[in-house]
Parts: C-alpha cells; structure tokens; sequence
C-alpha cells in the first residue's frame, strides 16, 4: 500500500477540512471495501481521514415511522439490534448476510451506502424501503439518490451521518450469494410500505434499481404465486459467474422467496 | 505516528506509518507470527485476532485506526504451558492438519462464544465459520473442537480474551 497523511479528526467540520486539504483525500469507516481497493492500487488516497472519532454516528433511533441508523453502525450491530429487529426485521436479516462475522464486526452502513457498489445488499433496502440518506450538508431522498455503478448524490467529500428507513408493514431480503466474495449474484428486497409494494434489485445490473413490473404483480396480489413467471428486463451482467439471461431469472426466484419470508 | 496498543494485556505505544496493516505490525513489528497471512484479500480468516473482544481480518485494519484499542493474538490465549480450552479442544479433537488456518479458527470460536453463548450447535459453529476457509480438513474436526472448546470454556471460567 502506497503511503498516505492520516488524520483522525473528532468533528464532523474539522473532517470536512481534513479531506479538503490534503490533495486526493478518503473518508474511512470501516475500511472493508475501501483497504482492499488500497492494497490492490484501485485507490491511492494521499490524505485517509478516518470517521472513527467523530461522536455520535452510531445512534439507532425510532422517531415515528421513521428508524434511523447512523452511518458508522457496523453490520453486526444492524443485524443484532432490538431496534432495528422490532422495527424492520428483513433489514436486520439483510445485515447477517452481509461477508462474514469478521466482517460485519468492522464493516458499516454508511460505508456501503456512500461506495454503492453494484452488488451490495443495504442500497435494495434502502430504495425499497424509501427513505433519506442525512449528511453534513442536508439530506438526500433515497429516489434520487443511487446514481449507477459506484455513484451516488453525494458531492464529493459530503459525509453520511445517519441513514433514514421508512418502516414497513412488512419487508424481505432474498439474496442469491456468491459463494466466495458473498455479494449478492442477485439480491430482492420487497416491501409492503403505505405507498404500496416497493421491489428493488442488487446484483443484477449496473446499479441498484427498483421493478416496477413486480411492483404491480405484487400490488395486486401480495403472494410468491404472483411473483412466479416473472424474468427482470433491461441491463444485466454477464461475467463469469452468470449470465444475463440467469440473472434475469434469478430476480424473479429470489422475489418470490423474498414475497414467502415477508408474508 | 505513535500508536498505543494494548497487545496481549501489555500496553505500548509503537511508531507506526499509516500505511501499516495490523497483521504486518504483529508479524513483523512485534514477531508475533502466530497470526497468519493466507488470502491478504479478507476473505480466508487466517489473520484473524480478537480487537476489543471482536474478531477482527488484521489484514483489513490499519494498526493506527485502533489506537487505543485491546488486541488479542493467538500467543495471548494460552497460560505458560497451559493452553487455553479453546486451542486444546483443537489438539484433542484434531481440527487441525497443517495449521496454517487454525490461529484464526480458534479465535473465531471465541467470537462465537462471545455472540452465542457456551452451548453451540453443529449447525451454528458451520454458519459462523463462513469467513475461515481450511483447505485440509473438510471442517467437520473444526466444528467439534469448537463446539467442546465453548463448553470446556464454561466449565474453566475462561474468558474470550486476555
């Protein structure tokens, strides 16, 4: 790994300077995706400016419909919270298929949802459940916030400091796992919301995106009997582990078993 | 930049450059070389060590995030000579072959212990070894030294980390 200025500030404003003055700067949380792509020259910060001693970005709250999670609770902690397990289950389930023990001890929400890599499991909960990414300079809807492929709202340095879940009547997690690396092949999150049935996809495409098609299946009929038959179109991968024609069909396996878990 | 480390129960501060790894700083800093080095990819769990009790990839952890921070290794589990039920379960149950994976495997044992308790089922133990790969066993020995390494922890009062 290359060398690099680390700082380690204890406020929101003084990471805020921290990262704009110390020429290509990155914001740490939990490291788990972004040490990789360190170690391996994908990315050659010349400032690390760790979120580690900023206070108060760990809270999980309920305030209505709303339940909020800060941006450097790590996954085990989502998985394991009485909070989150009362308020949203299918997210706290989501959470413990997130890597392995190790990593979901060190690995964070806000993390993953500031990276939006095309095969993580929070940005399908996120935009199925609907909701708000908060941060130092405002709040984003989640509508508009995933943007493709590694690319979100976010301007660059804006910092993630909780993350807002709409809670739903009910909601599920599918996630078809690749063996080695356990991101989602594909991943289905459905959500029986008062806005009506939400359906968002990982893994398939390029980016996180919602299917409006299911949507309506399952307005209809809220059953994995009304889920069956149904192939996801558009932009799908293909590489070595699936192609676009088995991802396709894989959406519509793991929507029905996500219906069958939320049920 | 000087970084203080509680290693094992003794507390130090080590000058460490960001850019350090902790598993580098243990291995080559402090020749603890008990913690392996098998994927440097975060997926294999062979440089598994316990920070603050957590299981921890320390290959996938700067040595200078955790200032502050309680790190357990492998060399801090046993008592002189005696080793900790956790690693005699693995000598008597044979989870081992060539041990290059079982430094991390026991210390993912104590994690399950921390999270589930002393009374671990097979189907547990094989669930939450998702991030320890072994390429000699085949797991099943893993999965009985862990499950009686749990239980003999109960009965000796021993804790997960020094």
């Amino acid at each position: 790994m290359r060398e690099f200025v680390y700082e380690r500030p204890t406020t929101l404003d003084a990471a805020v300077a921290a990262f704009a003055g110390g020429g290509e700067a990155a914001l740490i949380a939990g490291g788990h995706t972004l040490l990789p792509a360190m170690k391996s020259r994908l990315r050659q910060p010349d400032t690390l400016v760790d979120l580690a001693g900023v206070p108060g970005l760990s809270e999980i709250t309920r305030n209505g419909d709303m339940l909020w999670i800060g941006a450097m609770t790590t996954h085990a902690t989502v998985a394991a919270d009485p909070t989150v397990t009362a308020a949203i289950l299918g997210l706290a389930a989501l959470a413990l298929l997130i890597g392995d023990p190790q990593v979901r001890n060190r690995g964070t929400i806000g993390g993953v949802l500031a990276n939006n890599d095309p095969s993580a499991d929070y940005p399908a909960a996120l935009l199925a459940l609907g909701g708000t990414v908060e941060t130092n300079l405002g709040s984003h809807d989640v509508d508009g916030y995933f943007q493709g492929m590694f690319a979100t709202a976010l301007s660059d340095g804006e910092i993630i400091t909780r993350v807002g879940f709409k809670i739903p009547k009910a909601s599920a997690y599918a996630k078809f796992r690749h063996p080695a690396s356990r991101y989602a092949v594909v991943g289905v999150y459905v959500a029986q919301t008062a806005d009506g049935v939400r359906v968002a996809v990982t893994g398939a495409g390029p980016g996180v995106v919602r299917w409006p098609e299911a949507e309506e299946a399952l307005t209809a009929s809220f059953t994995p009997e009304a889920a069956k038959g149904l192939v996801l179109g558009g932009d799908l991968n293909t590489d070595i582990h699936a192609s676009a024609e088995y991802r396709g069909h894989l959406a519509g396996t793991m929507l029905a078993r996500a219906v069958a878990a939320a049920a | 930049m000087p970084t203080t480390l509680t290693i094992n129960g003794a507390t130090a501060a080590h000058d460490v450059s960001p850019a350090t790894l902790l598993v580098d700083l243990l291995r080559d800093g402090l020749g603890l070389t008990g913690t392996h080095i098998g994927c440097d990819t975060s997926q294999c769990g062979a440089c598994n060590v316990l920070v603050d009790g957590r299981a921890t990839k320390a290959c996938t952890v700067l040595a200078i995030q955790l200032d502050g921070a309680s790190v357990t290794t492998i060399e801090g589990l046993a008592s002189g000579e005696t080793l900790h039920p956790m690693q005699a379960a693995f000598k008597e149950h044979h989870g081992l072959q060539c041990g290059f994976c079982t430094p991390g495997m026991v210390m993912a044992g104590l994690e399950m212990v921390r999270r589930h308790g002393h009374d671990l089922d097979e189907a547990t133990v094989s669930h939450e070894l998702e991030g320890n790969l072994c390429r000699c066993t085949g797991y099943r020995n893993i999965v009985t030294a862990i499950a009686a390494g749990a239980k003999a922890m109960a009965a000796t009062g021993e804790t997960t980390h020094a």
